[in-house]
């Protein structure tokens, strides 16, 4: 009994497993999400570089904006792309019809969308650090991009299979992800302000708080009506 | 066809009757503000129509949990029908709190935690809205709208709570640390007539509104199910 439980949750994992790397071995070799993904983040770096006149003083209090900003415009097109992939070329069809558990394909999906986000968050970071002089590498940073991320994924993959089923797909996204997705931001840019401005750490727990408790209850949210979303 | 049952439009009767005399209470029978004069006037509407919102509110989220456990097309008539009234009532809402704004805040706006989750409330019904308008499956769409309601139904809560670990400038009735004083706006007798009745109106209004949404979405489904039998 017990070695049966283990060898089902073993298949579970490896259906996760194996959903994420299909889409990191195709990303690897066309590159074409990330490089899409990076120059947009970058682009919009530009923009706000002047449509905002970051100069040395306004930079403190808005650089965490900027940041989140950048990475949740960059999320949309990335979600967008690794769903409409599946759904063009047919592989959804065949991915449900896989003998595995609809949720696993979630979680792998979420799992790949996650890892391409980081990456650009990984390039972008240094870019920014490197154009405007200031250092973004610290710790509590990254956490907060890690947990912020995580949130942003975590809703995205959901309805990033809604909306691709969608008439009008690619424009629906991020109308249905912002209003969600809300949460995510303000505390992610209130976290990582505090972090950048050197607050104490009291002032910057609740905002953690805050994200954990967003992605805990939207991946099990995901978890239990992903099956709704996919089913045919 | 079947003709309206008498029992709503008793209610129907009923609902305008209260209407003009909730409207009477707040107007004239309420004895005018000192310190803020006849705008506040407002606010028993406001309140109500809030009030309204999120019944609407809370009966949107609750239908879609039941949607998708039973696969009930009802449900999902009975879950847009919410949606519909709430998104009409928020508006109302915020609407009438700009008026009493502007001369007691001395701003239209402000980025409240409640005028903010209400509004967010608004963005998420209106891409609701889309979301549906894209959609010919029935099944589907009922599918996607249920999921998309839930999702909502338990963000905006996380997104009020978001907004309220900054300073609000809202006022606040019953609030905790004022226990003594029992409002903080200090309501007199006649004021409280009003108030209540106001609540006491909306909510009937509310129940009638949704009835008729609810019919109107029964005969509309009545229609397309004649249409594909002439096209047959």
């Amino acid at each position: 009994m017990k070695e049966n439980k283990e060898k089902r949750s073993g298949n579970y994992l490896r259906a996760i497993g194996a959903v994420a790397w299909k889409d990191l071995a195709a990303e690897l070799r066309s590159k074409e999400l990330l490089s899409a993904m990076l120059v947009f983040a970058l682009l919009v770096i530009f923009i706000f570089n002047f449509s905002l006149e970051l100069d040395a003083k306004t930079r403190n209090s808005v650089t965490s904006g900027v940041l989140w900003a950048t990475f949740a415009f960059a999320g949309t097109l990335g979600l967008n792309r690794s769903m409409a992939i599946e759904k063009d070329r047919g592989c959804l069809d065949g991915l449900l019809l896989a003998p595995v558990d609809r949720s696993a394909i979630y979680f792998g999906k979420a799992i790949s969308n996650l890892t391409f986000m980081l990456i650009v968050e990984a390039i972008v970071l240094p870019v920014y650090s490197l154009l405007y002089n200031t250092n973004l590498f610290q710790p509590g940073l990254i956490l907060v991009i890690l947990l912020g991320s995580v949130g942003y994924t975590a809703v995205g993959t959901l309805l990033s299979a809604m909306s691709v089923q969608t008439r009008t797909r690619d424009v629906m996204l991020p109308i249905l992800l912002f209003p969600i997705i809300l949460p995510v931001i303000i505390a992610a840019v209130r976290a990582s302000g505090g972090y950048l401005q050197n607050l104490p750490f009291d002032q910057i727990l609740p905002w953690l708080n805050l994200l954990i408790v967003y992605d805990v209850i939207f991946t099990a949210i995901a978890f239990m009506v992903f099956d709704y979303v996919v089913e045919e | 066809m079947k003709s309206k049952p008498t029992a709503l439009k008793t209610l129907d009767i009923v609902s305008l009757i209260l209407l003009a005399v909730a409207t009477y209470l707040a107007l004239v029978f309420a004895p005018t503000e000192r310190v803020m004069g006849d705008v506040q006037r407002v606010f028993y509407f406001h309140v109500a129509t809030a009030w309204v919102g999120l019944l609407g509110f809370v009966a949107a989220g609750v239908s879609g949990v039941i949607y998708l456990k039973t696969q009930n097309l009802k449900w999902d008539l009975v879950e847009q029908a919410a949606v519909e009234i709430s998104l009409v009532f928020f508006f109302i809402t915020i609407v009438l709190g700009s008026i009493w704004a502007r001369p007691i805040w001395n701003t239209w706006w402000t980025w409240d935690p409640r005028l903010t989750s209400a509004s967010i409330v608004e963005l998420i019904y209106l891409a609701y809205l889309m979301l549906r308008q894209g959609i010919e499956d029935p099944d589907r769409r009922a599918r996607f709208g249920a999921v998309y309601t839930l999702v909502g139904a338990v963000s905006v809560p996380i997104t009020f709570i978001s907004i309220r670990l900054f300073r609000s400038i809202h006022p606040i009735l019953d609030s905790g640390q004022n226990a003594g004083a029992g409002e903080t706006m200090g309501l007199t007798g006649d004021m409280k007539i009003a108030f209540f009745f106001a609540l006491f109106a909306f909510t009937v209004i509310f129940i009638d509104l949704f009835w008729n949404r609810i019919r109107l979405g029964q005969l509309q489904q009545k229609v397309e199910q004649l249409k594909l039998k002439v096209m047959e």
